[in-house]
């Protein structure tokens, strides 16, 4: 136990715990979001990040070309945007096609939850898959050898060839915050920021509400739960994209099976927060940030994730629907 | 599994029937082997080729290939066949593809289990069944103080491994203060214990990640605020990479050094040509010599990589029993630890507990931009 030496860097361990924690809460309001209109928890979510980092390296390829460089962020800024959108409408993309596939013709068929929960999963592995095996179905097509900058050595690490080096700002104790610290930590905050407004002052936030506190109800007052349920996955998409995108600006390598952690730790924050509810998304995953920084200090890396569950398991017994429990269709206008 | 009885019973008769006729067609030459008549016999490889380690099985699958497609150049009339068995590296997997393996007769040997991990959990079933193996890869110390008669590596163990990486780190470097990471897993932990052990005062400070963890934020507070002038990462090379890129970006100019699961292009690739300058990665396995890079290339299509010429030389002693009559699993075990020969990965003999009786640790540099795979230094 190393109390000393969290006091000691208490700065330097909350805000890089911030940063990782601003991504996981990006993440978490995809699973938050779809949860709260259609109570389940949408498993194939972290593969709409992991597309998401795929499609920010590949734009990174495509125009840098894969010679190994390292600049700072303002030389980037205008590729990291590029990318940025790249990312968010990749992941967007793939969520409306889990929706398409995955949900929508059970949901039509008023299939048990349980049935939709299974279809998830299936949908997680297969799209972990493919990106596994993108090598193979670029061969189907003879493009392997056009294509080998995106394709080749489907299942290692898949690296932005860009490096992009941080550049310290100002000091806090002693730790000196860097641009990109500040960049992940504001641009989650800020996409946060413009969702919660998004739900609660447009007319597709109230549907969203109205659907997710009684859909029967909503349909009977003329809205139209199909659309407003797509527009759920847009939105979790274009989120888990943003996520995708700060993820890589801050890590820089990806690979066919890297949402499946970061979307536990994802779905752990929703749960953390409350499940259903937007600020508690945010709030869950910025805590559950700094207590992974925080317990890795005092009982070693290794005990991170024991650290995190355990606080979890602490709050659900306290207050079983999460730290702000209350669900999506409550929040007010 | 598990085959009906009387199905296995067909299918040895039907297996015997085709080896009949093979046979009795090469008659005619007369030149069959001096070991009396062929017995189709299979080597069989069992490691990963697929999963997040798939590369590194497949630079074994290759080079288990260059020496079958020389022995069978040579004894067309009676070839030897490659039965593959892909663990993708997971214990899990490898457990029940062993029973396979041991259940198969046409097996005479195995070149594997590519990992530390896997080769404990199935060591006892190839024991028990007294199947020799040969691994090309896994340096896990404690594999060869289980007693199995029957396991042999033709690579240097992680105690020869991480004895030579502290000798480097404090002699040749001069380091004085050194940090240690590992990876919790049977590799990375042994290869840090024995590092850990033998710098004994050295340590500044250690701690533990785990595979698959990309940001590792809280042990990069720890090296900067141990004030260590040096790094030792035991795992392998996707948190290696970026283990040592966070720590440049974060301003820690010290040395960086890693065993062989980090000694992989991929590790510059993971890190960034900048974090990664002047990386040191070690490896119990020196440069292949060119006219093997070049029957490999002729053979697969594709370059070789660490452990190619391991699993060449590991294949090549199961062919040189075969050659000299050695078809029981007995036989070809006591064929083993007699063996002696130069092989292309260097001297190859036994001692009793079946490691390698020489080896070399080399340093690897990360200069350039680039892995020196071609110019390491030989770590005394």
């Amino acid at each position: 136990m190393h109390f000393d030496f969290l006091f000691q860097h208490i700065f330097e361990l909350t805000i890089t715990g911030l940063a990782l924690g601003a991504i996981y809460a990006l993440v978490a309001l995809g699973y938050t979001m779809v949860y709260g209109i259609l109570q389940l928890i949408n498993f194939a979510h972290s593969e709409v990040f992991m597309f998401g980092t795929f499609a920010f390296a590949w734009v990174f390829v495509f125009i840098h070309g894969t010679t190994s460089a390292s600049q700072g962020l303002g030389s980037t800024i205008g590729l990291l945007i590029l990318a940025l959108v790249a990312a968010m409408l990749t992941s967007a993309a793939v969520a409306l096609l889990i929706e398409r596939v995955a949900y929508r013709p059970l949901l039509k068929k008023d299939a048990p939850k349980l049935i939709a929960l299974i279809s998830a999963i299936g949908a997680s592995f297969t799209l972990s898959e493919l990106m596994g095996v993108r090598d193979k179905v670029a061969a189907w097509f003879g493009l392997e050898d056009n294509l080998s900058n995106y394709v080749s050595n489907a299942r290692d690490i898949y690296a932005n060839p860009v490096t992009i080096n941080p550049k310290g700002l100002f000091t806090i104790g002693d730790y000196t915050v860097t641009d990109v610290d500040l960049v992940v930590i504001g641009a989650a905050l800020a996409m946060m920021l413009a969702l919660d407004i998004f739900v609660r002052r447009t007319r597709f936030g109230r549907g969203i509400r109205a659907v997710a506190q009684d859909p029967e109800s909503a349909l009977l007052m003329g809205v139209n739960s199909t659309r407003i349920i797509q527009i759920t996955f847009l939105i979790g998409g274009l989120m888990a994209g943003a996520a995708a995108a700060l993820y890589m600006l801050k890590i820089g390598t990806t690979r066919q099976n890297a949402g499946f952690i970061l979307g536990v730790k994802a779905f752990t924050a929703a749960v953390l927060g409350g499940i259903g509810n937007l600020r508690g998304a945010l709030l869950g995953g910025l805590l559950l940030g700094v207590v992974e920084n925080w317990g890795s200090a005092v009982f070693g890396t290794q005990w991170k994730d024991v650290v995190a569950f355990v606080l979890l398991v602490l709050i659900l017994l306290v207050r079983p629907s999460g730290l702000l429990g209350e669900a999506l269709g409550k929040a007010r206008a | 599994m598990g085959i009906k009885p009387n199905l296995r019973a067909l299918a040895i008769l039907a297996t015997a029937g085709l080896a009949l006729t093979a046979c009795g067609s090469s008659n005619s030459s007369g030149t069959a082997a001096d070991g009396g008549s062929c017995g189709h016999y299979n080597i069989a490889f069992l490691g990963a080729e697929t999963g997040d380690a798939g590369a590194l099985g497949l630079n074994m699958v290759g080079g288990i290939k260059v020496a079958l497609k020389e022995y069978n150049d040579k004894h067309a009339d009676c070839t030897v066949g490659l039965k593959d068995f892909d663990s993708q590296g997971d214990p899990d997997k490898a457990t029940s593809l062993a029973t396979q393996i041991v259940n198969d007769d046409s097996i005479i040997g195995l070149v594997g289990p590519g990992f530390s991990g896997e080769s404990l959990a199935t060591g006892k079933t190839f024991a028990e069944a007294g199947l020799p193996n040969v691994s090309p890869s896994a340096t896990n110390v404690t594999i060869t103080q289980q007693g199995w008669t029957t396991w042999h590596r033709v690579i240097g163990n992680d105690d020869a491994q991480g004895k030579a990486d502290s000798s480097y780190l404090t002699g040749t470097l001069g380091m004085k203060k050194i940090f240690v990471i590992d990876d919790a897993s049977d590799y990375g932990k042994g290869l840090a214990t024995v590092v850990k052990d033998t710098l004994g005062s050295a340590v500044v400070s250690t701690d533990e990640i785990q595979q698959k963890q990309t940001d590792f934020s809280a042990t990069v507070t720890k090296v900067k605020g141990s004030g260590a002038d040096a790094v030792f990462f035991g795992g392998y090379y996707p948190e290696g990479g970026l283990i040592v890129k966070q720590l440049r970006q974060a301003g820690w100019t010290g040395t960086f050094m890693s065993g062989d699961g980090s000694e992989d292009p991929a590790f510059v690739t993971t890190a960034g040509a900048q974090a990664a300058e002047g990386a040191i990665l070690s490896a119990p396995a020196g440069p292949a010599p060119a006219d093997f890079n070049a029957k490999y290339k002729q053979v697969n299509g594709s370059n070789s990589g660490l452990y190619s010429s391991q699993s060449y030389d590991a294949a090549n002693i199961f062919l040189a029993a075969i050659d000299a009559g050695k078809t029981s699993h007995e036989d070809v075990n006591s064929f083993i630890n007699s063996y002696t020969a130069d092989g292309v990965s260097g001297p190859i003999a036994f001692d009793d507990k079946g490691d390698i009786k020489t080896s070399t640790i080399y340093a690897y540099k990360v200069t350039g931009g680039k892995l020196d795979v071609a110019n390491p230094t030989a770590i005394k």
